[in-house]
């Protein structure tokens, strides 16, 4: 089923276009990421999810009914801009935002306990967040979107300002959550994450979707047909010309080939097995990384 | 609660428990008690030193004018005035009198430290009398001392206004004008201050980017509302704790240096004419005084004026970037406030006139200028005018800062100019 739908969303600013004519759809109990480059659109999509903003035209549907306000402000919010009261105890503002996502002040008090504990943060309770770092206080704010369990969480750049022990804190946080059953919609830069985390993406650019769908579909469909293979022989004649690198590891030798005209896959292995012994063979799919480059530098 | 609710509690404690909040609260009312009983401590002080005159009088006839009493001793001496000056020490000073007073004669007092008005004029008063006295005296009318004090007639104006029931009130101008420039000052200060207050506090969520998050679970305008909201009751309390700590404070402060309290009022800004019509006369004319009508307009106008600066203020702190840019977009603000203040002056001296009654329809103004005229008496289609113009006008200010607020506080790294503002009018 799927639990949010964005549906042809158009917003105009004065001068620009920032959406034109947006369309996505996040099934429940997956995690969705939302790419693209600085200004492409990403957070007035966010914005335009969390009634912040208002489209000019299309809508927001959250399991197949026109968004109401309640909803969207059960959603978990993690913005890009985000920060919290300098001034203010740690443990208070928690308990603040904690109350204004609807918690009582008891269940408040006990959820935030627990993700105190599991996060190792109690101590940070009676401290002014002006004294925190800026991961500190990522992590109070990480805490302080999730703790209503809601349904839709929504994070633009959560692993920003993170070092990398903690991103993966994060990380596996998320990955929990989904466990659960949390749909979640992710914007991030960071690509590595976006293979490990995402399911679906839509990858925005100039205002425009320009690549959208499951993870492993798009990177199979965006194949430069590159194969590694390592075998203790050498290439078949037949494979030489499209030979791009090779390398001797040990006894054995590393190839990358890159598959041309209508040779299979399997019929590219058996040329190989009739000549030497295949030791590894691996089709080297392109990184998230390199197909966000290669659509955005297209699209330019 | 209410979201809303949490947001005001949230205003209402972070700002309450502020040492700086409360070093104010409660230091400002031992100032205001100070400034009441310390000029009338040291008053007091003054009261009991005696004045050591030295009086050489030339002419020989003033003996019997210079009567010395509990603070003022005369001393006759025959000596010229360097002699009197080395022989006697701690003098006030040395009064001397060359002559007869009502012909070439002149009276001097010299002195080591400027002479005090009050001795001067103590001075003055009996030397007068007493040459007056010689002079009625020498006329040798029999009786004509009865005749002119028989003469003597002091006219003096008492005014008395028609309430609505027609019944004669006596007022007094002086104190009409003072508790209108008193309200109409509380209320520009507040506006002022907490205005101000609801500016920076809104900067400072930009700023701290902690805004997003807090829209993600409230309406910006709920968030707005609940700040105005919250920083008004934060005003209230302080204005409250004032009051009630500069009462008990003065109170305490002139019973314990043995001062009655009514001396306290005597001494405070009444005017002299008022003085003399006696204490009684006053408490009549206060009494005579609406203050419930009176408590009840101020509150409309504090809250009146309140409101539709603050909405104003707040969208002019969700435009800017950082504090320092507040004083550009504050200035079309802050005009008609200073503005307000002065037009309130020039109308308590004429309180019907056309600058006091176009200032006191006009919503920027009239919470301050219409304070300073309600004690004079209004008409009631006036007040009710511009109680209305005030209340359609915050609900329209509030509507449009609302507007900008929701567009400008999400507006990150982008210079503000006042098309742009007039844009987001129409998002």
């Amino acid at each position: 089923m799927d639990i949010l739908q964005v549906e042809n969303v158009v917003k105009q600013y004065a001068g620009h276009r920032a959406l034109d004519d947006v369309s996505l759809t996040v099934p429940q109990g997956t995690i969705y990421g939302l790419l693209g480059p600085n200004g492409a659109g990403k957070t007035t999509l966010i914005r335009i999810i969390n009634g912040i903003t208002a489209p000019d035209s299309g809508q927001v549907l959250l399991k197949g009914q026109r968004i109401t306000m309640e909803e969207v402000l059960r959603i978990g919010y993690l913005p890009e801009e985000r920060g919290l009261y300098k001034k203010m105890k740690v443990g208070e503002q928690a308990m603040f935002l904690a109350r204004l996502k609807g918690l009582s002040t008891a269940d408040a008090k006990k959820t935030l306990k627990y993700w105190f504990e599991k996060f190792g943060i109690q101590d940070w309770w009676n401290k002014k967040v002006e004294e925190l770092s800026k991961g500190m206080a990522q992590k109070v704010q990480f805490i302080t979107t999730i703790l209503h369990k809601p349904e839709l969480l929504i994070l633009d750049e959560p692993f920003s300002g993170f070092d990398p022990v903690n991103a993966e804190l994060i990380k596996n946080e998320i990955l929990n959550l989904k466990a659960e059953g949390t749909t979640i919609v992710l914007s991030t830069h960071n690509m590595a994450s976006v293979e490990e985390l995402c399911d679906n993406i839509s990858l925005v650019n100039k205002s425009h979707i320009v690549l959208q769908g499951n993870v492993e579909e798009i990177r199979r469909t965006h194949t430069t047909h590159t194969f590694r293979l390592l075998t203790d022989g050498h290439l078949p004649a037949e494979l030489q010309g499209m030979a791009i690198t090779s390398v001797k590891e040990g006894r054995l030798n590393e190839y990358l080939v890159r598959k041309a005209g209508e040779l299979s896959n399997n019929q590219l292995l058996k040329i190989l097995m009739d000549e030497c012994n295949v030791v590894g063979f691996e089709e080297m799919l392109p990184t998230m990384n390199e197909i966000f480059i290669n659509t955005v530098s297209q699209n330019a | 609660m209410s979201k809303i609710g949490l947001i005001i509690e949230r205003e209402y404690k972070t700002r309450v428990l502020k040492k700086s909040f409360l070093l104010l609260t409660f230091l400002s009312p031992i100032l205001f008690a100070a400034l009441i009983a310390v000029p009338l401590w040291l008053s007091r002080l003054d009261a009991d030193t005696t004045k050591e005159i030295v009086v050489i009088d030339r002419s020989g006839l003033y003996a019997d004018a210079l009567p010395s009493d509990d603070i003022y001793h005369f001393t006759f001496v025959d000596a010229d005035l360097n002699q009197a000056r080395s022989s006697y020490g701690s003098l006030t000073g040395i009064l001397l009198i060359t002559g007869r007073l009502d012909q070439d004669g002149t009276a001097m007092v010299y002195s080591e430290n400027q002479i005090d008005m009050e001795t001067k004029s103590h001075i003055e008063r009996l030397l007068g009398d007493y040459v007056e006295q010689q002079k009625i005296n020498a006329y040798n009318i029999p009786d004509l001392q009865k005749i002119l004090e028989d003469t003597q007639t002091r006219v003096s104006v008492s005014t008395i206004r028609w309430n609505e029931k027609g019944e004669e009130q006596k007022g007094s101008s002086e104190l009409a004008l003072i508790i209108g420039m008193v309200t109409a000052m509380i209320i520009y200060m507040f506006i002022v201050m907490y205005g101000g207050q609801v500016m920076s506090g809104v900067v400072q969520e930009k700023t701290s980017r902690i805004v997003e998050v807090i829209v993600s679970s409230v309406k910006p305008f709920q968030l707005m509302m609940g700040k105005i909201v919250g920083i008004a009751l934060v005003g209230l309390t302080q204005v409250f704790l004032w009051v009630i700590l500069t009462l008990i404070l003065s109170v305490a402060a002139t019973t314990l240096m043995g001062i009655e309290p009514s001396a306290a009022v005597e001494a405070q800004a009444i005017p002299q004419s008022t003085m003399d019509q006696g204490m009684s006369e006053i408490y009549s004319m206060l009494a005579g005084f609406n203050f419930v009508e009176m408590l009840i307009y101020f509150i409309c106008y504090f809250l009146g004026g309140y409101l539709l600066y603050a909405s104003l203020f707040a969208a002019v702190g969700s435009a800017v970037e950082n504090e320092t840019d507040t004083q550009q977009f504050s200035l079309p603000l802050t005009i008609p406030i200073i503005f307000a203040i002065y037009a309130a002056i020039y109308s308590a001296q004429n309180p019907d006139g056309p600058l006091a009654f176009w200032c006191s329809l006009i919503p920027f103004t009239s919470p301050v200028v219409m304070m300073v005229r309600l004690p004079f008496g209004v008409p009631f289609w006036q007040i009710a005018l511009s109680i209305g113009i005030l209340v359609l006008s915050f609900v329209l200010t509030t509507w449009m800062a609302g507007k900008i607020y929701r567009t400008g506080i999400l507006m990150y790294g982008k210079k503000v100019t006042w098309a742009e503002l007039w844009k987001w009018l129409k998002y």
